[in-house]
């Protein structure tokens, strides 16, 4: 579904990515982990387009998108949902949802996607500015999925969110995997919450995948010493 | 605001403009008239910036240029045809494509606020370098010549269609001009209720979370910004078609100014404060212009600088904020 070689991106002059290999089936759930600074928010945004490549390919459900915008990438079924969820305040939770549409969905939409996530319901007339951090987290990603996309990229969706909340999103997200048979790439760096979710696990370090990780071996500690830090 | 009570908000604005446009003509002398034809093409040129600006985010600093262009392109078209129903379309077309080109470079250009900012304003005051520039009998279009500072006279004014000796009197011309104010009001109220319009508000709150949704943000900033310029087109030609008369200032910086201010004291980010706003500041400045007590441009940047300090949401979001607290 998601194929990268060779990928490299940089902001200015300061290389972020130094030669990223990965590849996603389609239906799996892979996780990526590493520090602070070494390249998984950039990796994401460079997978959409928004930080260009310098070098490298991505192909996407078999075509080559390197060069195309992001709304391109998007329209051919990218889906982000980005660090600090980043809804838009001034239109209202509906309004929200259907901005999630870009020309691919309908009304009915919102209601199947307010089945799944019934918090939100009481909230439609609401604007997006006066959620909570988790409502906007959960709108984030119903938005998202307004758009039928066939792989959803989350940036640490628990970032900021209330610990009732996140067993919530590991509902959400668990569902999306398995009944849904989304194909998801999660970059975080909470590691219960991606041990919990994830088939397999990237580590990133400088740039580049280190190293792939069975979401058990998250628990050892010698692991996580070495590789994340903790 | 809630999408039930913006529409109630509509209907009600549109529905007193409907009230004014038909008893008016009633009630006024011929100068009152003449003054409120013009106050509501003002209205029009009001609504094309609070449309590019509040809703498209778009700072534009030269929205006088496609008023200009639409004011000169009447003039020339109408003393070429002798009529003024093609000058007329011509108009509100020949705007909206220049704003379509020189979006297109901003745009896709990759701009930043600022220098589109710088850019629209040259632009506008080269229009009026240029305008200035064109005095002498060398400077024509056809029939029409251009005059140079001393501006094109005695413009061919608004005939019925298909009927160039049947001349439209003051009325039937504010009828007409209050037509396409509420035709323009409710037009935009129309398009910002669309899919369309929802993205455009979203660009202006989120630009790169519309373009990771989908959104090809250059060209609905393209399409914002080339509507507003037809807008302020026809806004020119009936401008025009007030006073007859067309010159260079049309194109100045004061023009240019004036609107930004009309729009910021209305308000931004509604359709109604640009044209509440226009109404305040082109009555003061009447007022001010027959008193002879202060300068009106000085009176205006106090206003401006009090409005900015004080009062930066404008008069309409304030109204509302107070009636919703109440």
């Amino acid at each position: 579904m998601l194929s990268v070689t060779d990928l490299h991106a940089r902001y200015g002059r300061i290389p972020i990515l130094n030669g990223i290999r990965l590849e996603v089936a389609a239906g799996e759930f892979v996780g990526v982990l590493g520090h602070n600074g070494m390249g998984k928010t950039t990796l994401l945004k460079a997978l959409m387009g928004f930080v260009p490549a310098q070098r490298g390919r991505i192909l996407f459900d078999g075509v080559d998108v390197t060069h195309e915008p992001p709304y391109a990438r998007a329209r051919r079924g990218l889906g982000y949902v980005p660090q600090g969820r980043e809804i838009f305040p001034g239109l209202s939770v509906r309004d929200n949802l259907r901005m999630g549409f870009v020309g691919r969905g309908t009304e009915e939409r919102v209601d199947a996607i307010l089945q799944m996530f019934p918090r939100l319901i009481p909230l439609l007339d609401r604007r997006g500015g006066t959620l909570s951090g988790g409502e906007q987290q959960l709108l984030a990603i119903a938005r998202c999925l307004a758009g039928h996309p066939k792989v959803i990229l989350f940036d640490e969706p628990t970032e900021g969110i209330q610990p009732s909340i996140i067993e919530e999103l590991v509902a959400v997200l668990r569902r999306l995997h398995r009944t849904e048979a989304l194909t998801i790439v999660l970059v975080e760096q909470n590691l219960e919450f991606i041990a919990e979710l994830a088939q397999r696990v990237l580590l990133i370090q400088k740039g580049a995948i280190l190293r792939e990780l069975e979401p058990e071996e998250l628990r050892q500690a010698g692991v996580l010493s070495e590789f994340v830090g903790v | 605001m809630s999408g039930r009570r913006w529409w109630k908000g509509s209907i009600l604005t549109t529905a007193a403009m409907v009230l004014i446009a038909l008893g008016v003509p009633q009630v006024v002398d011929q100068f009152g008239l003449l003054q409120l034809t013009v106050f509501a093409a003002m209205c029009i040129l009001a609504l094309s910036l609070g449309f590019v600006w509040g809703y498209g985010g778009i700072l534009c600093f030269g929205q006088s240029a496609f008023f200009g262009l639409g004011a000169y392109t009447y003039a020339v078209t109408a003393i070429n045809l002798g009529e003024s129903t093609v000058a007329t379309l011509l108009a509100l077309v020949v705007p909206a494509v220049f704003a379509a080109l020189l979006g297109y470079f901003m745009f896709y250009g990759r701009l930043s606020d600022v220098y589109l900012g710088v850019i629209t304003l040259s632009v506008t005051l080269i229009f009026f370098n240029l305008m200035n520039s064109t005095a002498g009998d060398a400077y024509r279009v056809g029939k029409a010549r251009l005059n140079g500072f001393n501006g094109m006279p005695s413009l061919p004014t608004l005939n019925v269609p298909g009927d160039p000796g049947r001349l439209l009197d003051p009325a039937e011309t504010f009828y007409l001009v209050m037509a396409c104010l509420v035709i323009v009001y409710v037009g935009l109220h129309v398009l910002l209720a669309s899919h369309f319009g929802r993205v455009v508000v979203a660009i202006r709150e989120n630009e790169a979370r519309c373009e990771l949704l989908g959104y090809d943000v250059r060209l609905h900033k393209l399409l914002v910004f080339t509507i507003g310029g037809g807008i302020a087109g026809l806004a020119g030609c009936l401008f025009a078609n007030w006073g007859a008369f067309v010159s260079p200032n049309v194109f100045s910086l004061t023009m240019t100014s004036q609107i930004i201010i009309w729009v910021i004291v209305g308000g931004l980010g509604t359709l109604l404060g640009p044209i509440i706003g226009c109404l305040i500041m082109q009555y003061l400045a009447t007022a001010l212009g027959t008193q002879q007590l202060a300068n009106t441009s000085l009176v205006f940047g106090v206003i401006f600088l009090a409005f900015v300090l004080l009062v930066p949401r404008g008069i309409v979001p304030s109204l509302r904020r107070l009636a919703l607290r109440a």
